[in-house]
């Protein structure tokens, strides 16, 4: 099953006709991703790689049937963006875009609670790489090949780290069910404890590894979840045990601002809950390899 | 972004909140005249700063005459101040502030923070004002007053008040405190601030609650809606590298170790410091190329990299999603035909194209120490850096 997208899963581009949206959507579409059309404020009636253009969420939605969108649009504009999606009825949004005001963010998140549980919007992102579910489908940036298809989930902050362990975990033959970035954002769309929620329901993933960073409470509250309610294994890692205190690297959410910030507490709550931890950044595949290998059903199929 | 005290109580009294009367000055002479333009009898130099713990430093000289003020600003401008908050290396004092100095009753406590975890601005307080809120949130937790902000209705006058009264003010007080606290969060939202700590946040004789001291730091994702406060950006006060970088539109953090690094992306580039460190290393500095890694963007990165003394070696580590590795290769091969590299480099290509990229490397002459996997390039930049290592 893998979770989140599939090569069915219509989607919108909002912002298809800029140059990153063209460029992206047309590798989309190359990978096998289900793209139903384009929204562009103006552009609405055109088409666009073979896809018909629309001005609002709405209309596009309307006419394609549309469940899932990306959005390839600018920080000044993408929180409205977002929530128009979210208003046309979107279920998933996922937003690469990086600069998006974190104020923004925090009202983007409530304006998505006002619709009730049952129609409500699930967010990724913003300021990540998207989603693979791999052989299936690809809601982002990243580069398709590196991903082979398999039983693992994984679940990044940062995108090229998760390139890293993808790329590593292929060269031991190890496949990925679907990778979410959830970004580098202090307030995101989603956390780690929502995918992670999702993939102990996913049949097609056994195994998830999260790649965490300094910064935030994200990985200690997955973490504390995991072990009251996850049966399978998961594999962490936390990226920044040389950053400095107080300093922004580079992602706008990884600063080590307050007590539990840090890339060590944060690995040590992850061990105190049973997680396997990666001891560097180079051992992602290995890491994965030993607590698949370790499992009481062997290396089974992954 | 982080601002100076006097322009955080200029903006937070553009929005309403009370602070006592005060002018910059860049020199003894303007810091006079800022005294007798003022008016007063007693006068607080502040040395301006981005940093706290001014105080126990000598940065804050409480003055009687113009003399004084004469004699605390010359004492303080053009030297560099060390605070247990800045470094062994300290910042630099270009301003100070001319603050009237009046006595006031009680310090209190009044900070805005973006919480993460709840996703909201969280509005705290306490009776314990001038002092350090960490050390007051661990030895007296109770003392912490809090309340959190509904983003749809944002901070209403109930919460205010609510923190108010726990503040323990009479009445007239609590009316300027609830005042100052709604006009605080005003000034915290329509600046787009991700911080502002008000401490202490004093009362006057005559029942009036203004600030003291101000901290504001603010969203730099935010600052191409903020243009008053984008405008009030201070370069002397990062470390030159970093303002270098900045102004190239690079992401780069300078540390104290030997190896420098250039990486795309913020995760990866924290994971291959934290590689260098597992090898035995020490990372010279962060630095994010982003996704663009063109021949110019490579070679303003790698400039700024070898303009610290520091660095013995340099470890580029790229991974090609969209970007390609030939792509990459031919930027690495062009940047160093335009820069004498003394050092040695050690090149990490990944992604996609892979071997057209490392053929490039290799095909170019250049010396270059080549690495396919992370683990490698790592070890190799740290064997180079110790001389065990040659191209």
């Amino acid at each position: 099953m893998s979770i989140l997208i599939d090569e069915t899963t219509p989607v919108l581009v909002q912002g298809m006709t800029g140059d990153k949206g063209t460029f992206h959507a047309k590798e989309m579409i190359a990978y096998g991703t289900n793209v139903v059309g384009g929204v562009t404020p103006g552009k609405g009636g055109g088409t666009h790689l073979d896809r018909p253009l629309f001005n609002t969420m709405k209309e596009a939605v309307e006419a394609t049937g549309a469940t899932t969108s990306i959005t390839f649009v600018a920080p000044a504009f993408c929180a409205d963006a977002i929530m128009e999606a979210s208003d046309a009825g979107i279920r998933l949004i996922c937003s690469i875009t990086d600069g998006i005001p974190a104020q923004d963010m925090m009202r983007v998140k409530r304006y998505m609670r006002r619709y009730p549980k049952t129609r409500r919007s699930m967010m990724v992102g913003p300021n990540c790489a998207g989603i693979i579910s791999p052989g299936k489908a690809m809601l982002g940036i990243m580069p398709g090949h590196i991903y082979l298809q398999g039983k693992v989930g994984v679940i990044s902050r940062s995108g090229t780290l998760g390139y890293e362990a993808a790329s590593q975990m292929k060269a031991e033959g190890i496949g990925i069910s679907t990778s979410v970035g959830i970004g580098g954002d202090p307030i995101n769309g989603s956390s780690f404890l929502d995918h992670l929620a999702l993939f102990e329901e996913d049949p097609e993933t056994e195994a998830v590894l999260m790649i965490g960073e300094i910064g935030g409470p994200q990985e200690a509250e997955a973490s504390a979840w995991i072990k009251d309610n996850m049966s399978k294994p998961v594999i962490g890692f936390v990226a920044g045990l040389t950053a400095p205190k107080g300093r922004r690297m580079g992602h706008a959410g990884a600063i080590i601002s307050a007590a539990g910030d840090s890339a060590a507490e944060k690995a040590e709550v992850m061990r105190a809950c049973g997680l396997t931890v990666a001891p560097n950044p180079s051992e992602f595949g290995s890491t994965v390899a030993g607590v698949l290998a370790s499992r009481p059903e062997g290396r089974a199929s992954v | 972004m982080d601002v100076h005290e006097y322009q955080a109580k200029e903006l937070l009294a553009s929005f309403g909140v009370p602070v006592p009367k005060g002018a910059v000055a860049f020199s003894p002479d303007q810091a006079v005249y800022a005294a007798t333009e003022l008016g007063g009898w007693n006068w607080a130099v502040k040395a301006q700063i981005h940093a706290g713990a001014r105080g126990k430093a000598g940065g804050i000289k409480l003055c009687k005459t113009y003399h004084e003020v004469r004699d605390a600003a010359a004492n303080l401008l053009g030297k560099r101040l060390v605070t247990i908050q800045t470094g062994p290396e300290g910042k630099p004092v270009q301003r100070v502030y001319i603050e009237v100095a009046e006595p006031f009753e009680r310090e209190l406590y009044l900070g805005y923070v973006l919480d993460r975890k709840t996703e909201r601005i969280r509005v705290i307080a306490s009776q314990r004002g001038g002092m350090e809120i960490e050390e007051i949130a661990k030895s007296e937790p109770e003392a912490i007053l809090q309340v959190l902000v509904e983003p749809a209705v944002g901070l209403q006058a109930f919460q205010a008040r609510e923190l108010a009264f726990q503040l323990g003010l009479s009445i007239k007080q609590a009316q300027s405190a609830v005042s100052t606290i709604m006009n605080g969060y005003r000034a915290f939202r329509d600046c787009d601030a991700t911080m502002l700590e008000i401490n202490p946040l004093v009362v006057s004789k005559d029942d009036r609650v203004l600030a003291l001291d101000a901290k504001m730091s603010f969203d730099d994702n935010a600052l191409f809606r903020r243009h008053n406060v984008a405008d009030m950006y201070d370069p002397s006060q990062q470390d030159p590298r970093e303002a270098q970088a900045a102004e190239h539109n690079l992401n780069y953090i300078g540390l104290d170790g030997e190896i420098g690094c250039i990486v795309n992306g913020a995760g990866l580039a924290m994971a291959t410091m934290d590689m260098i460190k597992h090898a035995g290393g020490t990372p010279a500095n962060f630095l994010d190329v982003g996704g663009g890694a063109s021949p110019e963007r490579i070679a303003t990165a790698l400039k700024l990299v070898l303009s610290d003394a520091k660095v013995k070696a340099v470890l580029v580590n790229i991974f090609a999603g969209i970007n390609r590795c030939d792509w990459v290769a031919k930027g690495v091969v062009q940047a160093c035909e335009t820069i004498d590299v003394k050092v040695p480099l050690v090149v990490r290509l990944a992604g996609t194209n892979v071997e057209e990229g490392r053929k490039i490397l290799a095909e170019s002459g250049l010396k270059l120490i080549t690495a396919d996997t992370l683990a490698e390039a790592a070890e190799k930049a740290v064997a180079a850096c110790q001389g065990k290592l040659a191209a």
